[in-house]
């Protein structure tokens, strides 16, 4: 690794903040293996990488969140203990969490006055809030409750929190995952402004096109590695891509040319109230999907597409039977195994305790969706070598990677577990499969595999619905494009001829980039 | 100084076997170091706890007559454990059963009611009329918990205070004896309402038998059956089963009336077996030692019917130290509340493994 | 039947000796459950710090021995319970239960010696003049230091909970361990603190039992007033003061079974023993209509926290 650190010394301005020849292991699994990066004032840094390529342990290392197990962190060029993040912020390095790093029920003033200096007093800190929140354009109002705010807001008060304390390194994870297309240019603005300012920026993304609009170097790990250092405004999102992954991605073989069939999921003027506390409620929510058409629900998390895909399985039931039509049988009133019945399949989005019970293996986790049908299950006894097969069915026609011969489900990774809830229910071959968030979290290759999956099923004859934040998975693989915006649909719109600003805009909830849909958007 | 949980990677059922053992090893050992404090023999008192109840034929019947109950409501609480419900009014419901059930032997005292049908319905009845009294009475928290989401733990265990005064109250007022001298006594139960013996001579009733049944029954439940994954499943992964499209309410309150109705048959073979009428108390304390019962057997069915022997075991021991050696009875109590403590730490042990850092963090 | 001025003050100072051992145990609760531990071992806690408390000032011949001694008590009990909840993440029900029962035998192996002791009770405040005034002389001026102490600590509490940044803190950790840890928080150390002074609190609110309000070492002699005090959190929706008002409701009714005996109505004593149970439940059932959703506990009440390293 010498090279690596002549490259450092080689840079031109010192870095303020760099790591030499560090590792973290988690028991025997290496998160980070002998890694070397550095940050210079005015500069934003791409830290790129896969789901699972040891992007956030580094970063959680960087803000003392973590300990490195060998290696040195360098500030200003000495080396430096991180013991925790209060130590972090002292020097001057600031994060931005992924998932944030709020509390609900706590206003914005309170959320902010908790990483204040202590020499603060907390009547003093919405007053400072109201300062850097006009110095910035953010519109923050200290005394809202954290959980009334959007997505968007709350990124703003995690960064309005980082810049109180006037940061020199300011680290952000994954912030546009959120955040509308619009509202990510708002944020690229205020980075710009940061840059300018002569802070240094780390920012992680795996999102190719805004590295190269934002970043002037970036560095790639993949499986705890660092694989390379690049300058992204000269590469392509292509070959970026291919050190990201390692090999080269397969492409999605697009549908193509076919015919649809009647109507195999009609949705009519739902609505629903949310069950949950500080939940999204639906309103009038329409929409209609055919045999051998994908439909993508495209939206900004928290806008209702989990209330809007429990009343879609039927965990959640809806006040008129006919509201939700399922091959021709008004299914509103009826539960999520009644549905199956009707040959529906569902995947939610939570993985873990939701799609799949962790704690159990995954022959019993078949049994789950089951029960029902497949002869798993006779006189209120479960058939315990019946579940094993239909386990190893799924698990050879999907290549689920596990250990063991009837694990538990927890010990899967992400993209394993996922192709083993989806291949669960492509395998009953559903008429009608909806699934949200089909490959959130999940490495490129696994995702490619399920989008294929989802392809051929829809080839098959089959209504899928999916509902998704990934707006590039949606104009990969859907034929229309709906928006959930607080619990409302929008008209869909067909995936090609529509422009990612036209849905942005949709996903703010400004209808005016739906006038431009032609007649082919057939919502009732 | 820090000290950190790693998750292991894999389960393994030797450690989840040695677990409770170890727990079990640790809580006597602390007992020990208590009773040399005490000034006491740890040998002898070790003697008399642990090794001369299983030396006698009388001392092993009173242990297995002990164990039953504990076995029965506690294979019940596994029930409602399982499915993460938290049900600590067993006792309150044991108690329900064995008044109910107890009541129909009072009122058929003396022939009564024996009419054409003989006498033979009335142990069968008593049997099922206590197991009615308890789950009857764990509805309450049940329902309350289904339909208006209160408290489970809360409202369970303050209807067990309420049932001990009822209890009370009743044999002090309508059911007492009223040749009794003025104690606070029923009558005894006829021969007809009592648990035959099963040896002559000796405590063991017929009663005795329904722990080992249920617990095999309970056992098949768990690992064979839906309802027993459904139970399973709705305590580790709530949303998942709601997904797999189960009731969680319907099994919430199925798994209540099991728990409620294995506590009150526990209770009314309490009183038709051991007792043989009603007093103002009729449990010492069945329904809480029961808990430790539950987790000492990692809710497992078979694991309750060894911990269920276990746990009766340090009652007979410690009634016997009372005797032999002038021990305080509440050792006993504080014993099993050492014990669940260590069950508890080592069950994190099976699962995870500690270290300990010096200094501020890793 | 008609009741003479005295007899109401009498009345009014029962109560609130019945309120105050509930008021002293449910602060200490809203502090833990703020932070978000559910410390259902209340019950074991109080018992113990009763029988210490006892023991120590029947030995020492000092009440204020007595209520270290129980303090403590409280405290060790409490730091068994965060051992397992907060450094092992066992689940916090069934540790809390384990409490409750192991501090029951300890309690009563305590004071197996000093059954049917009886000492003079805690000192009463006495303020020539004021606490002789006519109707409510005794009630205000005339209480012990634990009553005065109790209504302290709740003001105190209520003030440091919503109004410092060390408070803030604490209600940080229990809305959302993870966010607080993310942001360096000592989410484990600020539990251990909340539980510990949890446990200071009821046992001192035990100490009051043996020390004030009977006065003497009984088995068994807290009844469940481990379990009121927790339903008493709920109900006061995990605020200081509300807990206040509530120890006063839940005193108040205690006292009716005396009232009512003491004025030779004819009802079962049994059943009035049983009213501050029975209360208990109705209170949850009408609160839980007026929140189904939970809306008002910490969100993250009763999850264990293992952070990564």
């Amino acid at each position: 690794m010498e090279q690596a650190n002549t490259a450092i010394a080689g840079e031109p301005e010192s870095p303020l903040l760099a790591v030499r020849g560090i590792t973290k292991r988690f028991g025997s699994f290496t998160a980070n293996d002998n890694i070397t990066l550095g940050l210079t004032p005015g500069e934003v840094h791409a830290l790129l990488g896969e789901n699972g390529a040891g992007k956030s342990t580094l970063v959680k290392m960087l803000y003392g969140l973590l300990a490195p197990t060998e290696g040195e962190i360098l500030w200003q060029g000495a080396s430096i203990k991180l013991p925790n993040p209060n130590a972090a912020r002292a020097l001057g390095i600031g994060m931005v969490f992924q998932h944030f790093s709020l509390f609900d029920n706590l206003t914005v003033a309170e959320n902010i006055a908790l990483v204040m200096p202590a020499s603060d007093r907390l009547q003093d800190v919405p007053g400072k809030i109201d300062g850097i929140s006009r110095a910035y354009g953010m519109g923050l109002e200290p005394n809202r409750p954290v959980w009334s705010l959007s997505a968007g807001e709350r990124q703003r008060i995690e960064i309005a929190r980082c810049l109180l304390q006037d940061p020199k390194v300011l680290i952000l994870d994954e912030p546009t995952s959120v955040l509308t297309p619009q509202e990510a240019e708002k944020l690229f603005e205020t980075l710009d402004r940061l840059k300018a300012e002569g802070r240094a920026l780390l920012y992680i993304s795996h999102h190719l096109e805004e590295v190269k609009r934002l970043c002037d170097r970036a560095t790639i790990l993949r499986l705890g590695k660092l694989v390379g250092t690049c300058d992204p405004r000269v590469e392509t999102p292509r070959s970026l891509a291919a050190l990201m992954v390692g090999s080269q991605i397969m492409e999605v073989r697009a549908a193509g040319a076919h015919t649809l069939g009647k109507d195999r999921l009609v949705v009519s003027d739902l609505d629903a109230p949310s069950p949950s506390l500080h939940g999204v409620s639906l309103k009038h929510v329409s929409l209609a999907v055919k045999g051998g058409e994908v439909f993508g629900i495209a939206g900004v998390a928290g806008n209702g597409q989990s209330e809007l895909f429990a009343n879609l399985s039927g965990e959640s039931l809806a006040r008129r039977p006919e509201a939700i039509v399922i091959d021709g049988s008004p299914v509103g009133a009826l539960g999520i195994s009644d549905r199956r019945a009707l040959n529906a399949g569902f995947v939610p989005e939570e993985r873990n305790g939701h799609a799949a019970a962790p704690d159990f293996t995954l022959s019993e986790n078949i049994v789950l969706t089951g029960h029902g049908s497949d002869g798993l299950t006779r006189l209120g006894f479960i058939n315990g070598a019946a579940a094993k097969d239909q386990s190893q069915k799924v698990i050879a026609a999907f290549d689920v990677r596990k250990s063991g011969a009837d694990p538990l489900a927890r010990t899967l990774s992400g993209g394993n577990l996922q192709k083993f809830v989806v291949g669960r229910e492509i395998l009953r071959e559903p008429a009608l499969l909806v699934i949200n968030q089909p490959t959130w979290g999940v490495d490129a290759l696994a995702a490619a595999t399920i989008r294929q999956a989802l392809l051929d099923l829809c080839a098959r004859g089959a209504a899928v619905l999916i509902i998704s934040q990934d707006l590039d998975e949606l104009f990969e693989i859907s034929d229309r494009i709906a928006v959930i915006h607080t619990g409302e649909l929008s008209e869909a719109l067909p995936a090609r001829g529509t422009t990612r600003e036209e849905i942005g805009l949709l996903m703010a909830g400004m209808p005016g980039g739906a006038n431009v849909a032609g007649g082919s958007a057939h919502a009732p | 100084m820090r000290l950190d949980l790693d998750a292991r990677p894999q389960r393994s059922t030797l450690r989840e076997i040695l677990a409770p053992v170890g727990a079990l090893i640790v809580a006597i050992l602390i007992g020990g170091v208590v009773i040399a404090l005490m000034g006491r023999s740890t040998i002898e008192a070790f003697d008399v706890y642990f090794v001369e109840p299983l030396s006698q034929s009388y001392s092993l019947q009173a242990i297995a007559v002990k164990a039953a109950p504990l076995i029965l409501i506690a294979v019940g609480l596994a029930f409602c454990y399982r499915a993460n419900l938290w049900n600590i009014g067993a006792e309150g419901q044991f108690i329900a059963g064995g008044a109910l059930g107890g009541w129909l032997g009072l009122v058929t005292h003396d022939g009564a009611f024996q009419g054409v049908l003989g006498s033979w319905w009335i142990l069968p009845a008593m049997m099922i009329l206590g197991a009615l009294g308890g789950l009857l009475y764990a509805m309450i928290p049940a329902l309350l918990r289904v339909w208006l989401n209160v408290s489970e733990i809360l409202s369970s265990l303050m209807l067990v205070y309420v049932a001990q005064l009822a209890l009370d109250w009743l044999v002090r007022g309508p059911w007492k004896d009223p040749e009794g001298h003025n104690l606070p006594v029923s009558v005894n139960l006829d021969p007809e309402a009592t648990l035959p013996i099963l040896f002559d001579g000796g405590s063991l009733h017929l009663g005795v038998l329904l722990a080992p049944l249920v617990a095999i029954v309970a056992a098949i439940v768990f690992s064979k059956t839906l309802f027993g994954y459904q139970v399973r499943l709705v305590g580790s992964a709530p949303k998942a089963a709601r997904f797999g499209g189960f009731n969680d309410r319907t099994i919430a309150i199925a798994a209540f009336a099991i728990s409620g109705g294995l506590a009150g048959l526990a209770g009314v073979a309490e009183v038709s077996g051991r007792i043989g009428q009603l007093l103002p108390s009729i449990s010492p304390g069945y329904g809480f030692s029961a808990i430790i019962v539950a987790f000492l057997g990692r809710l497992s069915p078979v694991g309750i019917f060894i911990a269920g022997l276990v746990l009766a075991l340090t009652f007979v021991g410690g009634e016997d130290a009372q005797i032999a050696m002038h021990l305080p009875g509440d050792l006993t109590l504080a014993f099993q509340g050492v014990l669940l403590i260590c069950v508890l730490a080592a069950d994190v042990l099976a699962r995870y493994r500690l270290r300990f850092t010096m200094g501020a963090r890793s | 039947m008609s009741f003479d001025p005295q007899q109401i003050q009498d009345i009014l100072i029962i109560i609130v000796a019945a309120a105050t051992p509930l008021l002293l145990a449910a602060i200490g609760e809203v502090v833990a459950e703020r932070a978000g531990v559910l410390n259902l071992g209340l019950e074991g806690m109080m018992i113990v710090g009763a029988s210490t408390g006892f023991a120590f000032a029947y030995m020492t011949d000092s009440t204020i021995v007595g209520v270290i001694a129980g303090i403590l008590g409280g405290v060790l009990m409490s730091a068994v319970f965060a051992f397992l909840t907060i450094g092992l993440a066992t689940n916090q029900v069934a540790a809390g239960l384990a409490l409750t029962i192991f501090g029951r035998g300890l309690a009563n192996l305590i004071g197996e010696g000093f059954v049917g002791l009886k000492r003079s009770g805690a000192p009463h405040l006495y303020i020539p003049g004021l606490t002789d005034l006519p109707l409510v002389g005794r009630l205000i001026f005339g209480e012990d230091f634990f009553v005065y102490f109790a209504i302290l600590l709740t003001g105190a509490v209520g003030y440091w909970l919503m109004r410092t940044r060390a408070g803030l803190t604490l209600r940080a950790v229990g809305e959302n361990h993870t966010s607080g840890h993310s942001l360096g928080v000592p989410v484990r150390g600020i539990r251990l603190l909340a539980v510990l002074f949890g446990g200071a609190c009821a046992g001192l609110a035990g100490c009051y039992l043996s020390l004030s309000y009977t006065p003497f070492w009984s088995p068994d002699m807290t009844a469940g007033r481990g379990w009121i005090a927790l339903a008493l959190v709920v109900f006061a929706s995990w605020k200081p003061w509300r807990a206040l008002a509530g120890a006063i409701l839940f005193g108040g009714v205690a006292v009716l079974a005396l009232a009512f005996q003491g004025l030779g109505v004819p009802i079962p004593a049994q059943l009035l023993n049983s009213l501050p149970y029975l209360t208990t439940i109705i209170v949850l059932v009408v609160l839980s209509l007026r929140d189904s959703r939970g809306a008002l506990a910490p969100a993250s009440l009763g999850q264990a926290f293992i952070p990564d390293r």
